[in-house]
């Protein structure tokens, strides 16, 4: 996979306008970011074909480092964001932890992936979110369920399969939902919660135009990793999302293998961002190993969604420790690439950070862990005291308006009989 | 009193003599007739002008009018916002129309024809059809898909399959085919309003039929209970099941079979999923034979549904073994006798009949 990007120019376009509300983007880290790529462009070569009115492709990552080497005076968050991040990196890691541990010893089954590694793509995005902003993500998604908000016993027992799970032990790994916090699943076939983040985000647009709901901004963002990236659905909808200026980000997951699948073996051009600008949107490739680059990507992306400037598509070059799911042996990774990625663990790295720049300290962070722990220690005490579901349960959800089993043989919808739903009835 | 009693007495005269052998057309003495077509588009706009967040997506549906006029005039109407022209991306619209639907919009999804469907199935399945289970209740999905579903005319094996059984075996969706403009009208609105995931299966060739409608039909409160069919005709003799244009084809056959003394009664199906196994399981009760019709493949089609249905529910009633009428087992072929032999005909329907009562040889079992 390549690692060079060239400095590119920026279309000023998307940027330069004057933003209106969220004091998010107003934040003086964004303001200042883009005072240095400015800067850069300056000095960059201008190969680029200015007449392109979309987007175009840049590399953060470097001039981002550029920047906080440059500064010491003013730092990427505040020792309360900092703080917030360590916090739901490492619940996220302790959390897949546990479930690894968990499904060794039985209490869980079938699909689990774990996103162990990961952490700074789904904390630097989501931590900035509203509640009522959804998130839309694949079979990956117990982390982003935490971080949009799911109450980690809800998550522990849906994945135990008990009847205080988030789904009620309908869904499953695969298929978190939850309505309060916005999270729309949970889909196992790739590729296709884009078109579902496609239509969470044409409904926003929606209620702000024909229902006249002024104040509706909410953003939509998708997860979704490489192998995605060369679905049909990917690229209907980033089409469709331009086409009609949808307020989503597009964030790809590129973790570089596809279970076995190498990235470079499925695609013949492997770098994602660059798709972006050919459907008329920015492409940005960020290293999606070190939370505070993500987030401050993630802080101009969400905006320009919000300020209604159309999607954005965000490749996040990041890694998974573990292996595609718990059956699977990971065999085909070279251990010196784990290692090399091991290295830039990104809990470690916001560690390093946060002392080194005097935002906390080790008692601080280690009083951090260690309430962590006990979350997730006490929400896997309650799955396990958790009932499994009635019977009854089963034909329950099936339809919103249950009259949909249809009418039984005696001339009377089904739903009326009130043995329906104890698995007497015969469905 | 006795005014009363005498009115009746006569009012059930006139239903003894009301002569059966007439169609459906000719019943009604003075009430408007209006094609599918128009009954469909009615209820779209009533529909949509009655609630602000239903609104359409599918190709063509906007300024082309639609690709078979059935959105004629929303447009202007409503305005690109709620009447959106797509790319050629069933997959892309389908699912963003289910998540649009799982925010509590309304989106009406139409397919060109059906055929289409079949790339965005995994949309209508897997996140339209599961999600309210999956997610334990939390998020439903009020969407409708329609379009023509079916044979038209020489439009070839890809444009021709009907997809009713592939969708009503599915659980978490209902499925619904209308025959005429009554039905059209009723179940369109009935699907929108529903909270659930509804496939709606029209037919090409009957959106320029007319039939006659009453006033309580065309009032826009007007909608049919979804899982209820009709019988549209009454008999003694046998049951013949039909849906969509099959119906129309049933009404014919029995017409003929009147003339040899056979009374069939004809049932015409309205909802695939849920079936309403007790109105046909009834009927069978009373006829002791059953004859199901449908135009799709016969391997796993509705017929063998409601074959399976009827012997397990009312195995002592029959008298003779159900028949099977059902399209070709062979991919439509295009020339045009070879298409007539592919699709059930009038003839088929009225042969069927008269083996289950007995009247000639029984025929082996065909392909």
């Amino acid at each position: 996979m390549s690692t060079a990007f060239s400095a590119a120019k920026f279309s000023t376009q998307p940027f330069s306008t004057i933003s209106h509300d969220s004091p998010l983007v107003f934040a003086k880290p964004t303001s200042q970011f883009f005072g240095s790529t400015r800067k850069l462009r300056l000095t960059s070569s201008s190969k680029f074909n200015l007449s392109r009115r979309s987007g175009t492709v840049v590399a953060v990552s470097d001039y981002v480092k550029q920047k906080t080497s440059k500064s010491t005076t003013s730092l990427l968050i505040t020792k309360e964001e900092g703080l917030e991040l360590y916090e739901d990196m490492v619940f996220g890691r302790a959390f897949e932890d546990m479930c690894a541990q968990m499904y060794y010893r039985g209490k869980m089954f079938g699909f689990v992936h774990l996103y162990n590694g990961q952490e700074a793509v789904s904390t630097g995005f989501i931590k900035l979110l509203k509640q009522q902003d959804s998130v839309v993500s694949t079979y990956r998604d117990h982390v982003h369920a935490l971080s949009k908000g799911v109450p980690a016993r809800a998550v522990m027992s849906e994945l135990f399969g008990k009847t205080t799970g988030c789904c009620r032990g309908q869904g499953g790994s695969m298929h978190m939902f939850s309505r309060e916090h916005n999270l729309l699943g949970g889909f196992a076939f790739i590729g296709e919660g884009i078109p579902i983040a496609t239509g969470a985000a044409f409904t926003s647009k929606y209620k702000r135009e024909v229902l006249k709901e002024a104040d509706c901004d909410h953003v939509t963002l998708a997860f979704f990793g490489d192998g995605t990236c060369n679905n049909g659905q990917f690229f209907e909808c980033l089409n469709m999302a331009a086409l009609w200026k949808l307020p989503i980000v597009f964030v790809v997951e590129n973790n570089l293998w596809a279970i076995g699948m190498s990235h470079s073996r499925a695609t013949s051009d492997p770098q994602i961002y660059k798709k972006g600008p050919a459907f008329g949107m920015p492409g940005i490739h960020v290293d999606g190993m070190d939370v505070l680059k993500v987030r401050e990507v993630a802080k101009e992306a969400i905006g320009r969604a919000r300020r209604g400037e159309g999607p954005t598509l965000v490749e996040c070059e990041t890694y998974r420790f573990r292996g595609h799911s718990l059956a699977d042996p990971d065999e085909l990774r070279d251990p010196a690439e784990k290692d090399h990625y091991a290295a830039r663990d990104p809990i470690r790295a916001l560690k390093k950070y946060l002392i080194e720049n005097s935002l906390a300290s080790e008692a601080e962070l280690k009083a951090i862990d260690k309430k962590i722990d006990e979350v997730v220690e006490d929400a896997v005490e309650f799955a396990d005291e958790s009932p499994i579901p009635a019977r009854s349960q089963l034909l329950e959800n099936v339809f919103a308006d249950p009259r949909g089993f249809g009418i039984g043989p005696d001339g009377r919808y089904r739903c009326e009989d009130p043995k329906f739903t104890e698995g007497t009835a015969r469905v | 009193m006795l005014a009363i009693s005498r009115q009746r007495i006569l009012g059930q005269c006139f239903q003894k003599i009301r002569p059966a052998v007439s169609e459906l057309r000719s019943y009604s003495s003075a009430a408007k007739q209006i094609t599918v077509r128009e009954a469909l588009n009615s209820s779209l706009d009533e529909e949509m002008s009655a609630d602000p967040k239903v609104f359409l997506m599918g190709e063509e549906v906007g300024e082309y009018q639609g690709a078979y006029k059935i959105t004629k005039g929303l447009l202007e109407k409503y305005g690109p916002e709620r009447v959106l022209d797509t790319p050629i991306t069933e997959a892309g619209f389908t699912g963003i129309g289910v998540g649009a639907a799982y925010y509590g919009l309304k989106p009406v999804v139409e397919f060109m024809t059906f055929n289409f469907s079949m790339q965005a199935i995994d949309h209508i399945i897997n996140s339209a059809a599961k999600s309210n289970y999956m997610s334990a209740g939390q998020i439903s999905v009020p969407i409708v898909f329609r379009g023509p579903n079916g044979a038209a005319a020489g439009v070839g094996a890809q444009h021709s399959q009907c997809y009713a059984a592939w969708y009503a075996s599915c659980p978490g969706l209902k499925v619904l085919s209308p025959y005429n403009s009554e039905d059209a009208r009723g179940l369109l609105k009935a699907a929108i309003r529903d909270p659930d995931p509804v496939v709606f299966l029209e037919n090409e060739l009957l959106y320029g039929e007319s039939f006659p409608v009453s006033d309580e039909v065309l009032d826009s409160s007007f909608s049919l209970p979804i899982g209820k069919a009709k019988i549209e005709r009454e008999g003694n003799d046998v049951t013949i099941t039909a849906f969509s244009k099959m119906v129309g084809y049933a009404l014919k056959a029995a017409e003929i079979l009147e003339k040899d003394g056979i009374n069939a009664e004809v049932i015409n199906l309205r909802s695939i999923r849920p079936l309403d196994r007790s109105t046909i399981n009834a009927s069978v009760r009373k006829t002791n034979r059953l004859i199901t019709v449908e135009e799709g493949f016969p391997q796993h089609g509705v017929g063998a549904e409601i074959c399976s249905s009827v012997v397990e529910e009312s195995f002592a009633y029959l008298d003779a073994p159900v028949e099977r009428i059902a399209g070709a087992d062979v991919p439509m072929p295009y020339a045009a006798n070879l298409e007539r032999m592919a699709v059930p005909q009038v003839e088929d329907i009225v042969r069927a009949a008269k083996r289950a009562c007995y009247r000639s040889v029984p025929l082996a079992a065909t392909a």
